[in-house]
Protein backbone atom coordinates (compact mmCIF):
# COMPACT_ATOMS: atom_id res chain seq x y z
CA UNK A 1 0.00 0.00 0.00
CA UNK A 2 0.76 3.69 -0.51
CA UNK A 3 2.48 5.56 2.01
CA UNK A 4 0.40 8.96 2.76
CA UNK A 5 1.21 12.04 4.12
CA UNK A 6 -1.87 14.20 3.93
CA UNK A 7 -4.46 11.47 4.10
CA UNK A 8 -5.28 8.35 6.16
CA UNK A 9 -6.22 5.35 4.19
CA UNK A 10 -7.73 2.28 5.64
CA UNK A 11 -9.69 -0.71 4.36
CA UNK A 12 -12.25 -2.70 6.69
CA UNK A 13 -14.88 -5.15 5.68
CA UNK A 14 -15.20 -4.32 1.89
CA UNK A 15 -15.00 -0.31 3.08
CA UNK A 16 -11.81 2.07 1.95
CA UNK A 17 -11.97 5.18 4.09
CA UNK A 18 -9.76 8.08 3.12
CA UNK A 19 -9.92 10.58 5.65
CA UNK A 20 -8.38 13.77 4.85
CA UNK A 21 -5.60 14.80 7.18
CA UNK A 22 -4.44 18.44 7.95
CA UNK A 23 -6.96 19.11 11.09
CA UNK A 24 -4.38 22.14 11.99
CA UNK A 25 -5.64 23.94 8.37
CA UNK A 26 -9.06 22.23 8.20
CA UNK A 27 -7.86 20.05 5.78
CA UNK A 28 -7.72 22.24 2.99
CA UNK A 29 -6.33 21.33 0.21
CA UNK A 30 -2.05 21.24 -0.80
CA UNK A 31 -0.74 19.95 -4.04
CA UNK A 32 0.19 16.95 -2.68
CA UNK A 33 -2.94 16.31 -0.88
CA UNK A 34 -4.60 16.61 -4.43
CA UNK A 35 -2.41 13.78 -5.84
CA UNK A 36 -2.74 11.88 -2.60
CA UNK A 37 -6.42 11.91 -3.48
CA UNK A 38 -6.15 10.60 -6.85
CA UNK A 39 -4.03 7.82 -5.89
CA UNK A 40 -6.21 6.37 -2.80
CA UNK A 41 -9.68 6.45 -4.87
CA UNK A 42 -7.59 5.17 -7.87
CA UNK A 43 -6.20 1.98 -5.44
CA UNK A 44 -9.30 1.44 -3.90
CA UNK A 45 -10.98 1.67 -7.24
CA UNK A 46 -8.65 -1.31 -8.59
CA UNK A 47 -8.57 -3.34 -5.02
CA UNK A 48 -10.96 -6.38 -5.55
CA UNK A 49 -11.58 -6.36 -1.67
CA UNK A 50 -13.13 -2.83 -1.62
CA UNK A 51 -16.95 -2.07 -2.58
CA UNK A 52 -17.48 1.34 -1.21
CA UNK A 53 -15.62 4.17 -1.08
CA UNK A 54 -16.02 6.85 2.20
CA UNK A 55 -14.17 10.41 2.11
CA UNK A 56 -14.29 12.49 5.30
CA UNK A 57 -12.54 14.74 6.88
CA UNK A 58 -10.03 14.29 10.26
CA UNK A 59 -11.31 17.49 13.39
CA UNK A 60 -13.95 19.40 13.10
CA UNK A 61 -13.54 20.01 9.29
CA UNK A 62 -14.50 17.94 6.27
CA UNK A 63 -12.63 19.75 3.67
CA UNK A 64 -11.88 23.96 3.88
CA UNK A 65 -10.75 24.10 -0.25
CA UNK A 66 -7.76 26.03 -1.11
CA UNK A 67 -6.09 27.32 0.92
CA UNK A 68 -6.28 31.35 -0.74
CA UNK A 69 -2.88 32.29 0.86
CA UNK A 70 -1.82 30.21 -2.35
CA UNK A 71 -3.62 32.63 -4.86
CA UNK A 72 -2.71 36.55 -5.57
CA UNK A 73 -2.76 38.65 -8.40
CA UNK A 74 0.25 36.30 -10.08
CA UNK A 75 -1.94 33.32 -10.14
CA UNK A 76 -3.09 32.11 -13.67
CA UNK A 77 -6.70 30.61 -12.80
CA UNK A 78 -7.26 28.37 -15.61
CA UNK A 79 -3.43 26.83 -15.24
CA UNK A 80 -4.01 26.22 -11.47
CA UNK A 81 -7.12 24.38 -12.01
CA UNK A 82 -6.10 22.22 -14.87
CA UNK A 83 -2.86 21.14 -12.98
CA UNK A 84 -3.97 21.20 -9.49
CA UNK A 85 -7.73 20.53 -9.20
CA UNK A 86 -8.85 18.75 -12.78
CA UNK A 87 -6.53 15.52 -12.21
CA UNK A 88 -8.64 14.73 -8.89
CA UNK A 89 -11.95 16.11 -10.17
CA UNK A 90 -10.97 13.84 -13.00
CA UNK A 91 -10.39 10.89 -11.37
CA UNK A 92 -13.05 11.05 -8.45
CA UNK A 93 -15.40 11.43 -12.02
CA UNK A 94 -14.32 7.94 -13.31
CA UNK A 95 -14.36 5.84 -9.94
CA UNK A 96 -16.69 3.15 -10.75
CA UNK A 97 -17.16 1.93 -6.68
CA UNK A 98 -19.47 3.99 -4.79
CA UNK A 99 -18.45 7.12 -2.93
CA UNK A 100 -20.00 8.46 -0.09
CA UNK A 101 -18.61 11.80 1.54
CA UNK A 102 -19.19 11.97 4.61
CA UNK A 103 -19.50 15.36 5.61
CA UNK A 104 -18.08 15.98 9.12
CA UNK A 105 -18.12 19.50 9.31
CA UNK A 106 -17.11 22.16 7.06
CA UNK A 107 -17.44 21.56 3.43
CA UNK A 108 -15.99 24.89 2.17
CA UNK A 109 -14.91 26.18 -1.93
CA UNK A 110 -13.36 22.79 -3.85
CA UNK A 111 -13.94 21.23 -0.32
CA UNK A 112 -17.49 21.43 -1.46
CA UNK A 113 -17.44 20.12 -4.73
CA UNK A 114 -14.95 17.25 -3.54
CA UNK A 115 -18.29 16.20 -1.40
CA UNK A 116 -20.50 16.84 -4.72
CA UNK A 117 -18.38 14.69 -6.60
CA UNK A 118 -19.30 12.03 -4.52
CA UNK A 119 -22.50 9.46 -5.27
CA UNK A 120 -24.04 10.22 -1.62
CA UNK A 121 -23.09 12.32 1.03
CA UNK A 122 -24.07 11.96 5.12
CA UNK A 123 -24.46 14.86 6.94
CA UNK A 124 -25.15 15.50 10.65
CA UNK A 125 -26.26 19.09 12.34
CA UNK A 126 -22.80 20.90 12.51
CA UNK A 127 -22.16 20.33 9.04
CA UNK A 128 -22.08 23.23 7.18
CA UNK A 129 -21.73 23.84 3.02
CA UNK A 130 -20.04 27.18 2.27
CA UNK A 131 -19.32 28.07 -1.86
CA UNK A 132 -16.78 30.42 -0.88
CA UNK A 133 -16.35 31.37 -4.47
CA UNK A 134 -18.64 34.44 -5.45
CA UNK A 135 -17.29 36.08 -1.86
CA UNK A 136 -14.00 36.58 -3.00
CA UNK A 137 -15.42 37.29 -7.01
CA UNK A 138 -14.38 33.83 -8.49
CA UNK A 139 -16.99 31.14 -9.19
CA UNK A 140 -17.64 27.57 -8.07
CA UNK A 141 -15.24 25.22 -9.29
CA UNK A 142 -13.97 21.76 -9.49
CA UNK A 143 -16.85 20.47 -11.18
CA UNK A 144 -19.35 22.84 -9.02
CA UNK A 145 -21.25 24.03 -11.45
CA UNK A 146 -21.52 20.85 -13.57
CA UNK A 147 -22.29 18.31 -10.90
CA UNK A 148 -24.91 20.57 -8.66
CA UNK A 149 -27.73 20.92 -11.16
CA UNK A 150 -27.42 17.78 -12.00
CA UNK A 151 -27.85 16.58 -8.24
CA UNK A 152 -30.55 19.38 -7.11
CA UNK A 153 -32.23 20.95 -10.48
CA UNK A 154 -30.74 24.15 -12.27
CA UNK A 155 -33.30 26.43 -9.73
CA UNK A 156 -31.54 25.39 -6.57
CA UNK A 157 -28.51 24.79 -7.95
CA UNK A 158 -27.64 28.53 -9.10
CA UNK A 159 -28.86 29.64 -6.20
CA UNK A 160 -26.51 28.03 -4.25
CA UNK A 161 -23.67 28.66 -6.25
CA UNK A 162 -24.53 32.59 -6.61
CA UNK A 163 -25.74 33.54 -3.19
CA UNK A 164 -22.77 31.96 -1.33
CA UNK A 165 -25.44 31.63 2.01
CA UNK A 166 -24.06 28.32 4.28
CA UNK A 167 -25.90 25.38 4.08
CA UNK A 168 -26.46 23.48 6.86
CA UNK A 169 -26.51 20.02 7.14
CA UNK A 170 -30.45 20.00 7.67
CA UNK A 171 -31.21 22.14 5.13
CA UNK A 172 -28.77 20.05 2.84
CA UNK A 173 -31.32 16.50 3.76
CA UNK A 174 -33.84 18.69 3.46
CA UNK A 175 -33.87 19.76 -0.39
CA UNK A 176 -32.18 16.41 -1.01
CA UNK A 177 -28.31 17.25 -1.60
CA UNK A 178 -27.79 14.71 1.23
CA UNK A 179 -28.57 11.16 1.91
CA UNK A 180 -28.77 11.15 5.63
CA UNK A 181 -29.13 13.73 8.22
CA UNK A 182 -27.39 11.88 11.82
CA UNK A 183 -27.23 12.78 15.17
CA UNK A 184 -23.83 14.49 15.72
CA UNK A 185 -22.79 11.82 18.79
CA UNK A 186 -24.15 8.59 16.41
CA UNK A 187 -21.67 10.01 13.80
CA UNK A 188 -19.23 7.27 13.31
CA UNK A 189 -22.05 4.52 13.53
CA UNK A 190 -24.36 6.34 11.25
CA UNK A 191 -21.41 6.37 8.64
CA UNK A 192 -20.19 2.81 9.18
CA UNK A 193 -23.53 1.77 9.06
CA UNK A 194 -24.37 3.12 5.86
CA UNK A 195 -21.14 2.44 4.50
CA UNK A 196 -21.15 -1.18 5.10
CA UNK A 197 -25.16 -0.90 3.81
CA UNK A 198 -23.43 -0.06 0.61
CA UNK A 199 -20.67 -2.29 0.46
CA UNK A 200 -23.00 -5.23 0.58
CA UNK A 201 -24.95 -4.00 -2.64
CA UNK A 202 -24.27 -5.47 -6.13
CA UNK A 203 -21.08 -3.55 -7.19
CA UNK A 204 -21.09 -4.13 -10.57
CA UNK A 205 -24.91 -2.60 -10.92
CA UNK A 206 -24.13 0.23 -9.05
CA UNK A 207 -21.08 0.94 -10.97
CA UNK A 208 -23.18 0.95 -14.20
CA UNK A 209 -26.00 3.16 -12.95
CA UNK A 210 -23.34 5.79 -12.17
CA UNK A 211 -21.20 5.49 -15.37
CA UNK A 212 -24.90 6.07 -16.82
CA UNK A 213 -27.29 8.11 -15.02
CA UNK A 214 -25.40 11.72 -14.72
CA UNK A 215 -24.43 12.18 -18.75
CA UNK A 216 -28.21 10.63 -19.39
CA UNK A 217 -29.29 14.04 -18.41
CA UNK A 218 -27.75 15.59 -21.28
CA UNK A 219 -27.93 12.03 -23.84
CA UNK A 220 -30.80 12.47 -27.07
CA UNK A 221 -33.48 9.70 -25.07
CA UNK A 222 -32.20 6.80 -27.67
CA UNK A 223 -28.59 6.97 -26.55
CA UNK A 224 -29.81 6.75 -23.20
CA UNK A 225 -31.43 3.58 -23.79
CA UNK A 226 -28.82 2.09 -25.82
CA UNK A 227 -26.29 2.27 -23.22
CA UNK A 228 -29.14 1.63 -21.01
CA UNK A 229 -29.12 -1.89 -22.82
CA UNK A 230 -25.70 -2.20 -22.98
CA UNK A 231 -25.57 -1.66 -19.41
CA UNK A 232 -28.35 -4.31 -18.15
CA UNK A 233 -26.21 -6.88 -20.65
CA UNK A 234 -23.23 -6.38 -18.62
CA UNK A 235 -25.25 -6.60 -14.94
CA UNK A 236 -27.17 -9.82 -16.05
CA UNK A 237 -24.02 -11.45 -16.84
CA UNK A 238 -22.58 -10.51 -13.00
CA UNK A 239 -22.61 -13.76 -10.61
CA UNK A 240 -24.95 -11.29 -8.32
CA UNK A 241 -27.23 -11.36 -10.81
CA UNK A 242 -27.36 -14.81 -10.32
CA UNK A 243 -27.72 -14.59 -6.89
CA UNK A 244 -30.38 -12.48 -6.93
CA UNK A 245 -32.17 -14.75 -9.15
CA UNK A 246 -31.50 -17.51 -6.74
CA UNK A 247 -32.63 -15.94 -3.49
CA UNK A 248 -35.79 -14.24 -5.03
CA UNK A 249 -36.77 -18.26 -6.16
CA UNK A 250 -35.84 -19.12 -2.40
CA UNK A 251 -37.48 -16.54 -1.07
CA UNK A 252 -34.02 -15.33 1.13
CA UNK A 253 -32.24 -12.25 1.10
CA UNK A 254 -29.70 -12.01 -1.24
CA UNK A 255 -26.16 -12.04 -0.05
CA UNK A 256 -23.98 -10.00 -2.84
CA UNK A 257 -20.35 -10.71 -3.44
CA UNK A 258 -19.77 -7.43 -5.71
CA UNK A 259 -18.85 -9.69 -9.32
CA UNK B 1 -1.99 -18.03 -36.71
CA UNK B 2 1.30 -15.89 -36.48
CA UNK B 3 3.62 -15.22 -34.12
CA UNK B 4 1.50 -12.05 -33.11
CA UNK B 5 -1.67 -12.95 -33.89
CA UNK B 6 -4.80 -15.08 -33.23
CA UNK B 7 -6.99 -15.77 -35.75
CA UNK B 8 -10.51 -17.26 -35.47
CA UNK B 9 -14.14 -17.80 -37.41
CA UNK B 10 -17.52 -16.35 -35.51
CA UNK B 11 -20.77 -16.77 -36.58
CA UNK B 12 -20.87 -19.89 -38.56
CA UNK B 13 -17.70 -19.00 -40.17
CA UNK B 14 -19.04 -16.02 -41.82
CA UNK B 15 -16.80 -13.58 -39.67
CA UNK B 16 -13.35 -13.68 -39.69
CA UNK B 17 -11.18 -12.11 -36.53
CA UNK B 18 -7.77 -11.01 -36.34
CA UNK B 19 -6.67 -10.51 -33.30
CA UNK B 20 -3.46 -8.58 -32.16
CA UNK B 21 -1.47 -10.72 -29.85
CA UNK B 22 1.61 -8.80 -28.63
CA UNK B 23 -0.14 -8.28 -25.13
CA UNK B 24 3.56 -7.31 -23.26
CA UNK B 25 4.16 -4.49 -25.41
CA UNK B 26 0.53 -3.17 -25.54
CA UNK B 27 0.30 -4.53 -29.26
CA UNK B 28 3.16 -1.93 -29.92
CA UNK B 29 3.39 -2.98 -34.38
CA UNK B 30 6.18 -4.30 -35.84
CA UNK B 31 6.93 -5.15 -39.73
CA UNK B 32 6.39 -9.16 -39.04
CA UNK B 33 3.08 -7.82 -37.26
CA UNK B 34 2.08 -5.89 -40.06
CA UNK B 35 2.48 -8.48 -42.50
CA UNK B 36 0.58 -11.09 -40.74
CA UNK B 37 -2.03 -9.26 -40.04
CA UNK B 38 -2.21 -8.45 -44.01
CA UNK B 39 -1.49 -12.22 -45.28
CA UNK B 40 -4.34 -13.11 -42.95
CA UNK B 41 -6.43 -10.27 -44.45
CA UNK B 42 -6.20 -11.39 -47.88
CA UNK B 43 -6.67 -14.81 -46.85
CA UNK B 44 -10.19 -14.29 -45.50
CA UNK B 45 -10.58 -11.87 -48.41
CA UNK B 46 -10.20 -15.27 -50.60
CA UNK B 47 -12.57 -17.41 -48.13
CA UNK B 48 -15.57 -17.35 -49.92
CA UNK B 49 -17.59 -18.05 -46.64
CA UNK B 50 -16.05 -14.99 -44.80
CA UNK B 51 -18.62 -12.36 -45.32
CA UNK B 52 -16.50 -9.79 -42.62
CA UNK B 53 -13.30 -9.24 -41.32
CA UNK B 54 -12.79 -7.93 -37.74
CA UNK B 55 -9.37 -6.93 -36.55
CA UNK B 56 -8.95 -6.10 -32.34
CA UNK B 57 -6.34 -5.96 -29.96
CA UNK B 58 -6.70 -6.74 -26.73
CA UNK B 59 -8.50 -4.85 -23.31
CA UNK B 60 -5.59 -2.52 -22.47
CA UNK B 61 -4.94 -1.64 -26.05
CA UNK B 62 -5.77 -2.06 -29.78
CA UNK B 63 -2.17 -1.26 -30.72
CA UNK B 64 0.00 1.65 -28.80
CA UNK B 65 2.17 2.62 -32.08
CA UNK B 66 5.03 1.25 -33.46
CA UNK B 67 7.29 -0.77 -31.87
CA UNK B 68 10.29 2.37 -31.38
CA UNK B 69 13.47 0.31 -30.56
CA UNK B 70 13.02 -1.27 -34.16
CA UNK B 71 12.66 2.14 -35.55
CA UNK B 72 15.84 3.88 -33.98
CA UNK B 73 18.07 1.15 -35.79
CA UNK B 74 16.84 2.88 -38.94
CA UNK B 75 18.45 5.57 -41.77
CA UNK B 76 16.70 7.13 -44.50
CA UNK B 77 18.17 4.82 -46.78
CA UNK B 78 17.53 1.84 -44.81
CA UNK B 79 14.23 2.58 -44.47
CA UNK B 80 13.83 3.34 -48.42
CA UNK B 81 14.99 0.23 -49.26
CA UNK B 82 13.12 -1.87 -47.38
CA UNK B 83 10.15 0.33 -47.90
CA UNK B 84 8.57 -1.23 -44.60
CA UNK B 85 4.75 0.97 -45.17
CA UNK B 86 4.18 -0.34 -48.71
CA UNK B 87 3.15 -3.44 -47.14
CA UNK B 88 0.67 -1.39 -45.61
CA UNK B 89 -1.02 -1.05 -48.82
CA UNK B 90 -2.39 -3.85 -49.14
CA UNK B 91 -4.88 -3.43 -46.67
CA UNK B 92 -6.46 -0.89 -49.01
CA UNK B 93 -6.92 -3.98 -52.00
CA UNK B 94 -9.37 -6.28 -49.41
CA UNK B 95 -12.47 -5.93 -50.82
CA UNK B 96 -14.66 -7.40 -48.02
CA UNK B 97 -15.77 -4.96 -45.18
CA UNK B 98 -13.18 -4.92 -42.27
CA UNK B 99 -14.25 -3.60 -38.68
CA UNK B 100 -11.77 -2.12 -36.82
CA UNK B 101 -12.64 -2.50 -33.05
CA UNK B 102 -11.00 -0.98 -30.58
CA UNK B 103 -9.95 -1.09 -26.80
CA UNK B 104 -7.88 1.10 -24.52
CA UNK B 105 -4.85 2.84 -27.12
CA UNK B 106 -5.20 3.10 -31.01
CA UNK B 107 -1.90 5.86 -31.04
CA UNK B 108 0.27 6.04 -33.99
CA UNK B 109 0.31 3.10 -36.12
CA UNK B 110 -2.39 1.38 -33.88
CA UNK B 111 -4.83 4.58 -34.84
CA UNK B 112 -3.17 4.20 -38.39
CA UNK B 113 -4.23 0.52 -38.61
CA UNK B 114 -7.92 1.44 -37.14
CA UNK B 115 -8.38 4.17 -40.18
CA UNK B 116 -6.82 1.57 -42.90
CA UNK B 117 -10.54 -0.25 -41.34
CA UNK B 118 -13.67 0.38 -43.12
CA UNK B 119 -15.78 1.07 -39.97
CA UNK B 120 -14.27 1.64 -36.01
CA UNK B 121 -16.36 0.63 -33.11
CA UNK B 122 -14.46 1.75 -29.94
CA UNK B 123 -14.83 1.20 -26.46
CA UNK B 124 -15.80 4.27 -23.69
CA UNK B 125 -11.93 3.70 -22.28
CA UNK B 126 -10.85 4.08 -25.39
CA UNK B 127 -8.19 6.66 -26.47
CA UNK B 128 -7.15 7.70 -30.39
CA UNK B 129 -4.24 9.98 -30.95
CA UNK B 130 -0.72 10.92 -32.73
CA UNK B 131 2.05 11.08 -31.24
CA UNK B 132 4.70 11.23 -33.36
CA UNK B 133 5.07 14.88 -33.13
CA UNK B 134 6.32 14.52 -29.17
CA UNK B 135 8.91 12.45 -30.72
CA UNK B 136 10.43 14.84 -33.92
CA UNK B 137 8.64 12.46 -36.44
CA UNK B 138 5.16 12.44 -37.81
CA UNK B 139 2.94 9.62 -39.28
CA UNK B 140 4.32 7.56 -42.05
CA UNK B 141 1.32 4.78 -42.19
CA UNK B 142 -1.23 6.85 -43.75
CA UNK B 143 -2.36 8.61 -40.56
CA UNK B 144 -2.43 12.59 -42.51
CA UNK B 145 -4.01 10.97 -45.33
CA UNK B 146 -6.45 8.97 -43.59
CA UNK B 147 -7.61 10.86 -41.17
CA UNK B 148 -7.59 14.29 -43.06
CA UNK B 149 -10.05 12.13 -45.48
CA UNK B 150 -12.07 11.39 -42.20
CA UNK B 151 -12.40 14.75 -40.56
CA UNK B 152 -11.22 17.40 -42.83
CA UNK B 153 -7.92 19.20 -42.70
CA UNK B 154 -8.19 21.31 -39.85
CA UNK B 155 -9.24 19.16 -36.88
CA UNK B 156 -6.93 16.80 -38.35
CA UNK B 157 -3.56 19.20 -38.08
CA UNK B 158 -4.69 20.05 -34.91
CA UNK B 159 -4.48 16.23 -33.42
CA UNK B 160 -1.51 15.34 -35.43
CA UNK B 161 0.42 18.74 -33.91
CA UNK B 162 -0.53 18.53 -30.97
CA UNK B 163 0.29 14.89 -30.24
CA UNK B 164 -2.49 14.33 -27.58
CA UNK B 165 -4.98 11.85 -27.08
CA UNK B 166 -8.48 12.10 -27.76
CA UNK B 167 -11.66 9.93 -25.93
CA UNK B 168 -13.95 7.92 -27.73
CA UNK B 169 -16.90 9.94 -27.38
CA UNK B 170 -14.48 12.81 -28.73
CA UNK B 171 -13.88 10.54 -31.86
CA UNK B 172 -17.58 9.87 -32.14
CA UNK B 173 -18.44 13.18 -32.08
CA UNK B 174 -15.64 14.56 -35.21
CA UNK B 175 -16.89 11.24 -37.19
CA UNK B 176 -13.34 9.31 -37.08
CA UNK B 177 -15.72 5.92 -35.50
CA UNK B 178 -18.58 4.99 -35.90
CA UNK B 179 -19.81 3.30 -32.67
CA UNK B 180 -19.14 3.55 -28.54
CA UNK B 181 -19.89 0.90 -26.83
CA UNK B 182 -19.34 -0.01 -23.31
CA UNK B 183 -15.93 -1.78 -22.51
CA UNK B 184 -17.28 -5.27 -20.68
CA UNK B 185 -19.14 -6.20 -23.92
CA UNK B 186 -17.04 -4.74 -26.72
CA UNK B 187 -16.74 -8.24 -28.50
CA UNK B 188 -20.08 -8.92 -28.54
CA UNK B 189 -21.18 -6.00 -29.85
CA UNK B 190 -18.68 -6.22 -32.48
CA UNK B 191 -19.93 -9.35 -33.43
CA UNK B 192 -23.61 -8.39 -33.17
CA UNK B 193 -22.77 -5.45 -35.90
CA UNK B 194 -20.31 -7.43 -37.69
CA UNK B 195 -23.40 -10.02 -37.98
CA UNK B 196 -25.91 -6.98 -39.48
CA UNK B 197 -23.52 -6.67 -41.93
CA UNK B 198 -22.82 -10.15 -42.81
CA UNK B 199 -26.72 -10.76 -43.29
CA UNK B 200 -26.25 -7.88 -45.78
CA UNK B 201 -25.63 -8.75 -49.88
CA UNK B 202 -22.37 -9.50 -49.73
CA UNK B 203 -22.04 -8.71 -53.45
CA UNK B 204 -23.62 -5.33 -52.84
CA UNK B 205 -21.47 -4.77 -49.85
CA UNK B 206 -18.57 -5.66 -51.96
CA UNK B 207 -19.79 -3.16 -54.63
CA UNK B 208 -20.54 -0.74 -52.52
CA UNK B 209 -16.99 -0.47 -50.59
CA UNK B 210 -15.64 0.14 -54.25
CA UNK B 211 -18.07 2.85 -54.98
CA UNK B 212 -17.58 4.92 -51.72
CA UNK B 213 -13.89 4.40 -51.11
CA UNK B 214 -12.87 5.78 -54.76
CA UNK B 215 -15.77 8.92 -53.72
CA UNK B 216 -12.48 10.26 -52.02
CA UNK B 217 -10.21 9.97 -54.73
CA UNK B 218 -12.24 10.15 -58.27
CA UNK B 219 -13.39 13.55 -59.45
CA UNK B 220 -17.17 13.93 -59.34
CA UNK B 221 -18.28 12.52 -62.90
CA UNK B 222 -16.03 9.43 -62.65
CA UNK B 223 -17.38 8.28 -59.13
CA UNK B 224 -20.61 8.42 -60.28
CA UNK B 225 -20.17 6.52 -63.13
CA UNK B 226 -18.51 3.84 -61.27
CA UNK B 227 -21.50 4.07 -58.71
CA UNK B 228 -24.15 3.44 -61.82
CA UNK B 229 -21.93 0.59 -63.53
CA UNK B 230 -21.58 -0.77 -59.98
CA UNK B 231 -25.24 -0.20 -59.25
CA UNK B 232 -25.86 -2.00 -62.81
CA UNK B 233 -23.31 -4.99 -61.79
CA UNK B 234 -25.33 -6.10 -59.19
CA UNK B 235 -28.19 -6.85 -61.23
CA UNK B 236 -26.15 -9.76 -62.56
CA UNK B 237 -26.52 -11.36 -58.89
CA UNK B 238 -28.82 -13.74 -57.13
CA UNK B 239 -29.32 -11.75 -54.27
CA UNK B 240 -30.27 -9.14 -56.02
CA UNK B 241 -33.47 -11.64 -57.21
CA UNK B 242 -33.74 -12.78 -53.95
CA UNK B 243 -33.86 -9.19 -52.47
CA UNK B 244 -36.26 -7.77 -54.34
CA UNK B 245 -38.43 -10.79 -54.91
CA UNK B 246 -38.23 -10.89 -50.63
CA UNK B 247 -39.63 -6.75 -50.93
CA UNK B 248 -42.72 -8.19 -52.87
CA UNK B 249 -43.49 -10.62 -50.49
CA UNK B 250 -42.91 -8.77 -47.58
CA UNK B 251 -40.52 -11.59 -45.95
CA UNK B 252 -37.07 -10.94 -44.66
CA UNK B 253 -34.15 -11.78 -47.53
CA UNK B 254 -31.90 -14.23 -47.19
CA UNK B 255 -28.62 -13.66 -49.14
CA UNK B 256 -25.90 -16.28 -50.45
CA UNK B 257 -23.04 -13.64 -52.19
CA UNK B 258 -23.96 -14.58 -55.42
Amino acid sequence: MEKFETVLYEKKAGVATLTLHRPDSFNAFTPLMNKEIIVAVTDADRDSDVRCIVITGAGRAFCAGEDIGNVDEHTNHATFLRERYHPMVKALRVVSKPTIAAVNGVAAGAGMSLALLCDFRLVHHKTKFVSAFMEIGLIPDSGFIYVLPRLVGYAKALEIATLGRPISGKEAFEFGLATELVEFNEWDDAVAAFAGKIAGMPTKAFSLVKRYMMDSMHLPFEEALEQEAQAQRIAGLTEDHQEGLQAFREKRKPKFVGK
Amino acid sequence: MGKFINVRTEAEGTIGVIELNRPKRLNALNRKMIEEIASQMEAFDNDPRIRVIVLQGNERAFAAGADIEEMMKESPLSFELADPFAIWDRFMSVNKPVIASVSGFALGGGFELALHCDLIIAAENAQFGFPEVNLGVMPGAGGTQLLTRSIGKRKALELIWLGEHISAEVALELGVINWVVAPEIIEEETMRLAGKLADQAPIAVRLIKEAVGKAEDLPLQDGLTLERKNFYLTFDSADQKEGMQAFIEKRAAHFKGE
